[in-house]
């Protein structure tokens, strides 16, 4: 691991970093925060389940990890938000209220799923909850992004354009010129990197100079903020900020959430061995800074809600999962008729 | 009563853009040199003064980005035209296009229509050299869900502008500075569907089939004129939309004529006229010559002044071609 890295503690494992801190939000806001980050974790360990089994075939990229980065923003988005994800993006359509039986009928490729059966865990779409889509070329939807919020500016009705996307991503040029091109427009966009610190198998520093997304931002001009994603509260309050400049017409904005993948780029397996950096030791320790695991240690000492509490609500969100998951397991293919049916939105000639 | 003042092929695609503009509220237009006559000669001219800086925008040098903005602002309910002043610098864009606006329908299960129209020039000639004159017609119309129109005639640059804005599908217009003179009196708009537009007949005839698209089709009525003089009767069909591509008029065409023609502006190998012959091939037995293609060489565009004189086919090179292919029978 790299020692002298711009991002300092926040990407090593091995510094400690502060507790969680609760303030500012109510019991009820917080159990929320809690909820979301674990129906997406339950989701995703079922979906890792469903592609050990061979039901579901289609890549799976699972964020199990980096689900304070989706509930935390989500939090300061409205359903006139406009949201896009790329490839790690189950979490960005549950933390918006997605269905998950839903999500994981789509997985498995079911007609009653996000995306009809068509797209699969990488092609979402849930515009009932603001979310416009999710997509696996690297970068493609951010200016997709910077349109929506182009749209919201020209609608003026405070909404804004929100893209999700990885460290990778920003070594994209469409990166830099959707970027450019929101600065320039002063458009009501928001740019969350979820820097997991590795593309599909390289670390960050072998593959850029620095390892602080942020100061792409702030070479554009725009409010830049580096977050501890793996702390819920953090991402919020960062983001409630950022959002709030953004709605009053100041232009965009980027999010640096810094975080980690438990599992591998893709798949349900932990692939210590495909990073040249990625080792066990890694894993394990930053397994001890797991997002969830963190929050309810701060929760339950503050009295927000007591162990019993939470393994309550594991087992009420369990229980829901395995129910959809079973659902969606019989619930029926497209027909063969979507092949050529669904290509465009107008009968051909 | 004075006779009604004939339209230019651009001032046409202008008229288009006034219609929708000054009636579809949705409609915007984003691309480089929007404000400038240099990029997009007289097809927007002042557009920007009449609707404002804030519908005609003039973008940064960033075809992707700009490109990317207009299908996110269409999956948010806008009707954007992005426009690339020279087709060249659109395959910057190519991600947005074909993997994004082409596909979106398809894999989100037809809930997402990105009804954005791509309006990009071809700009040929001149010595402008391999990198400023492509047509790349061919490419774009093998993408399933992106529809691919090429208007010949000033009604239909204004008037499948309008349908191509109107429809709910990605649709690329291509429009050819060549064709920027051709003139006609311009009937009242009247809005077509899309999908119910495609290959016409311009030109009736008995004895050959001449297709071509865009500038090519031009250059077949042109031809079909001098063939005439010769006594030969040829029939022109302009395929207006090549994607999704409706053979059925060109297919009719053939099985009378049993002569096909095909003149096409892009490359020989894999190209349009490629798609033409085999879709008559496969339907229409018994023709009573081989089909001819007129393309450009399979060469990029040379800037050198001979050699650009004999890269591009001209009206002589058909009526040349379509004279042997009858003399040889």
């Amino acid at each position: 691991m790299d020692t002298l890295t711009e991002l300092g503690p926040l990407a090593d494992p091995a510094a400690v970093l502060p507790p969680i801190n609760l303030s500012g939000f109510e019991p009820r806001q917080l159990r929320g925060f809690l909820e979301g980050m674990l129906q997406i974790r339950v989701v995703e360990e079922e979906i890792g389940r469903l592609v050990e089994r061979s039901l579901a075939r289609a890549p799976c990229h699972l964020g199990i990890g980096q689900e304070a980065v989706a509930v935390g923003v989500s939090h300061s988005l409205t359903a006139e938000d406009r949201v896009f994800g790329a490839h790690r993006s189950h979490s960005h359509y549950l933390a918006l209220g997605g269905s998950t039986y839903k999500l994981l009928a789509e997985v498995l490729g079911k007609q009653d799923g996000t995306s009809r059966g068509m797209g699969g865990s990488m092609h979402l779409y849930g515009e009932e909850v603001g979310f416009m889509g999710s997509v696996p070329l690297v970068g493609a939807t951010i200016p997709l992004a910077v349109g929506a919020g182009l749209a919201a500016k020209m609608d003026g009705r405070g909404a804004m354009g929100v893209t999700y996307f990885g460290d990778g991503a920003t070594e994209e040029g469409v990166f830099h010129e959707s970027m450019n091109l929101a600065a320039a427009m002063r458009l009501p966009v928001l740019f969350i990197c979820e820097n997991n610190l590795f593309s599909s198998h390289l670390y960050i520093t072998q593959r850029q100079p620095a390892d602080r997304i942020a100061r792409y931002g702030e070479a554009h001009r725009m409010t830049s903020v580096t977050v501890d994603g793996n702390d819920v509260t953090a991402v919020a309050r960062e983001t409630a900020k950022l959002v709030k400049d953004i709605r009053a017409g100041k232009g965009p904005a980027l999010l640096e959430a810094v975080t980690y993948r438990h599992r591998g780029h893709v798949g349900p397996k932990d692939d210590i061995d495909v990073g040249v950096q990625r080792s066990i030791e890694d894993l394990n320790r930053w397994k001890r800074r797991d997002p969830i695991d963190r929050f309810v240690a701060a929760a339950t000492a503050a009295g927000v809600f007591t162990k019993a509490d939470y393994t309550a609500m594991e087992a009420r969100v369990r229980e829901t999962v395995l129910a959809d998951s079973a659902k969606a397991q019989a619930a029926p293919y497209p027909p063969v008729s979507a092949l050529l049916d669904m290509v465009y939105a107008e009968e051909p000639r | 009563m004075t006779a009604a003042k004939a339209s230019g092929y651009g001032d046409a695609i202008r008229e288009g853009f006034e219609y929708l503009l000054g009636r579809y509220p949705k409609v915007f237009t984003i691309g480089q040199g929007l404000w400038s006559p240099w990029y997009v000669g007289n097809s927007m001219t002042d557009l920007d003064k009449k609707f404002g800086k804030e519908r005609v925008i003039d973008t940064p040098v960033s075809e992707l980005a700009c490109t990317g903005a207009a299908v996110g602002a269409s999956l948010c309910g806008y009707r954007p035209v992005v426009i690339h002043p020279r087709m060249d610098f659109m395959i910057l864009a190519a991600d947005q296009i074909i993997n994004q606006a082409a596909k979106w329908s398809h894999m989100l299960g037809r809930q997402a229509s990105p009804a954005l129209t791509v309006r990009a020039i071809i700009n040929r000639g001149g010595e402008q050299g391999a990198q400023h004159s492509q047509a790349l017609h061919s490419w774009f119309a093998h993408i399933p869900g992106l529809r691919v129109v090429m208007p010949a005639t000033p009604a239909d640059a204004r008037d499948l502008l309008i349908s191509s804005v109107l429809c709910d599908d990605p649709v690329m217009y291509l429009d050819d500075r060549w064709l920027y003179e051709r003139n006609e009196v311009l009937p009242p708009v009247v809005e077509r569907p899309l999908a119910k537009e495609g290959p016409a007949v311009r030109i009736k005839g008995s004895d050959v089939t001449l297709v071509g698209a865009s500038f090519s089709a031009y250059m077949c009525e042109q031809a079909a004129r001098q063939l005439g003089e010769r006594g030969i009767s040829a029939e022109v069909i302009d395929v207006r939309v090549l994607n999704p591509f409706d053979a059925t008029k060109i297919i009719e065409s053939v099985a009378k004529t049993r002569r096909l023609c095909v003149v096409d502006g892009g490359w020989r190998t894999a190209g349009f006229a490629a798609e033409v012959i085999a879709r008559v091939c496969e339907e229409v037995d018994g023709l009573r010559s081989r089909p001819v293609r007129i393309t450009l060489p399979d060469a990029p565009a040379p800037t050198s002044k001979p050699l650009e004189a004999v890269y591009y086919p001209t009206v002589a090179t058909v009526v040349d071609s379509v004279t042997r292919l009858l003399a040889r029978e």
